[in-house]
């Protein structure tokens, strides 16, 4: 691994790293997460879930990983 | 109990009763209550997902998405651009256009912000959405969200959580009239009276959450509102008697010894 193959990104408001390269169905699965249970925004806009293993992270994404919970 | 449904924006339902699904012990309490109340549409919270514990339980685990309907909500959003935001998630992440739109005014009374709730309205309506709208008791308003494009006008009863009951069942009974769309009285319910007081008034349902879920015993409560509901619906369906000024008794006066 060299350094140009980490990215950091902003993650749900918070600084994480990871090794690239990194779609956002890997960084999903890598998360634990079902991705059939998520909703994820990059940069503001919505990333369809179809696309999710076409969609390369990039340094400096703010990324947001919603679901659904409780409230009324 | 007559088989009695409604409909909205096409899909039909058999229960009135829209329930909440925060502030519960545990998803095994609210799971109970749902099943209690005989709801067939919660409401559901867009959030962040806890990336650091991903296998914390999931309400999708304990209700079951393919048998009740999620109505996305927009709680907790003060601008329209929030709101709008948050239901572009909930989409991606469920799949539905059905949804519920709050954008409130202010913390203290969470009294919703008309001005961007019909804003936002157009936006999701252009965008393919379906919007069941929480707004305001005023019968202009409701017909400017109709108008909009507002598939469910949902006046607050009373202020959110508070629990005070129908506070304004001149204006509900007045949206109802006017509406061409399904009126349901979303929020404000304390106890099963106040459902059934909504339901009376010609409301096609209720929407409640801390009523169920903050009474000492929710699943005992959602029974209740259950019945609560359905009785209101049927008194309102049998059209009540007039009210008098003065006594007018029950037993003949000829005949009296």
């Amino acid at each position: 691994m060299t350094a140009s193959n980490l990215i950091s990104i902003q993650l749900n408001g918070e600084n994480r790293s990871f090794d690239g390269p990194l779609s956002l169905l890997m960084l999903v699965e890598k998360l634990g997460l079902n991705p059939a249970k998520v909703a994820i925004e990059r940069n503001r806009e919505i990333v369809p879930r179809s696309i999710l293993a076409d969609v390369q992270c990039a340094d400096g994404d703010n990324l947001e990983i919603v679901h659904f919970v409780g409230g009324g | 109990m007559m088989m009695d449904s409604w409909s909205v924006a096409g899909r039909t339902f058999n229960s009135r009763l829209i329930v909440g699904t925060g502030k519960y012990k545990d998803f095994e309490q609210n799971a109970a209550a749902l099943e209690a109340s005989g709801a067939q549409i919660v409401t559901v919270a867009v959030r962040r997902v806890n990336v650091s514990d991903p296998n914390a339980p999931m309400l999708t685990d304990y209700i079951d998405p393919k048998k009740i309907t999620y109505l996305p909500n927009t709680a907790g959003c003060f601008t329209g651009d929030e709101a709008i935001r948050t239901l572009r998630l909930a989409r991606e992440a469920g799949g539905w256009d059905l949804v519920k739109l709050e954008v409130l005014g202010e913390a203290k009374t969470l009294y919703p912000d008309m001005r961007e709730t019909l804003k936002a309205t157009e936006v999701l309506a252009k965008e393919g959405f379906l919007p069941m709208v929480y707004c305001a008791d005023d019968p202009i308003a409701a017909k400017q969200l109709e108008d909009a494009g507002a598939v469910a006008i949902m006046p607050l009863g009373a202020p959110i959580g508070s629990g005070l009951g129908l506070q304004n069942k001149v204006m509900i009974r007045l949206i109802v009239e006017g509406a061409k769309v399904p009126v349901l009285v979303d929020a404000g319910v304390g106890t099963a009276s106040d459902a059934s007081v909504a339901m009376e008034l010609g409301c096609d349902g209720v929407l409640m959450n801390t009523a169920i879920a903050e009474a000492k015993d929710p699943v005992m409560m959602a029974g209740a509102m259950k019945l609560a509901v359905q009785s209101g619906r049927a008194a309102y369906l049998a059209g009540r008697m007039g009210r008098r000024q003065y006594a007018d008794p029950s037993s003949p006066l000829a005949g009296l010894i």
